[in-house]
């Protein structure tokens, strides 16, 4: 295993550990706001994610998959945002 | 050589970004505040993200990545701000507590201020 795999690998299991700590957070949040945000950091985690193991294996076609999530994830995080202010 | 220097140039890119991604889930669970918080992860996600799409950028090299990456992060820098900004807004309007330590002079001074930290001190 050369240099780079091992680098890549260890970018994986960093990016998981830091949905595991998100997951946390997500499931103790006080309030929905908490939940909304870190909804939307493991959304930004799972990107990262991708694009790791696109880099990893060569498959440049997850990218576009990549840049849908980031589309989804902001309309997810605007739409929730307009059910509390409406909510009241 | 140039190979090398490049994977080099790569794993430590990407490094870098995994290390502002962890840096974001450990504030997230760290800090106090919501609004403390969301000031964290703003930040914190948009570097992690520039970081490790520069990476696969350096070791994919062609045009196509270099587009659809160029896509992703201005796409990320536009939307993580408004998110950020709507997401606020929701929790001031619905009543999301302060840290009992936050400076909130100009917020009093509002009509829209749901408590006053102050004044259950003095009581």
């Amino acid at each position: 295993m050369s240099f780079f795999a091992i680098s890549m690998y260890i970018a994986i299991w960093g990016l998981v550990i830091a949905s595991w700590l998100i997951l946390y957070r997500f499931i103790k949040g006080p309030t929905l706001p908490d939940r909304i945000q870190a909804l939307d950091l493991m959304s930004a985690n799972l990107i990262g994610i991708i694009i790791t193991y696109a880099t990893l294996n060569e498959e440049t076609i997850l990218i576009d998959a990549a840049i849908i999530l980031s589309l989804i994830a902001f309309l997810g995080t605007m739409s929730f945002a307009y059910y509390l202010i409406n909510k009241v | 050589m140039i190979s090398f220097i490049a994977d080099i140039a790569s794993a430590l890119s990407v490094l870098i970004g995994t290390g502002f991604m962890l840096i974001a889930a450990i504030g997230i669970i760290r800090m106090p505040d919501f609004y403390i918080r969301m000031s964290t992860i703003t930040k914190a996600t948009s570097l992690g993200i520039g970081f490790i799409l520069l990476g696969a950028t350096i070791h994919l090299n062609s045009l196509e990545i270099i587009l659809k990456a160029a896509a992703i992060i201005t796409f990320i820098v536009i939307t993580s701000p408004v998110s950020a900004y709507i997401i606020a807004k929701a929790a001031k309007k619905i009543h999301v507590p302060f840290w009992k330590n936050t400076d909130v002079d100009e917020y009093l001074e509002s009509e829209e201020a749901p408590y006053n930290p102050r004044k259950k001190k003095e009581s």
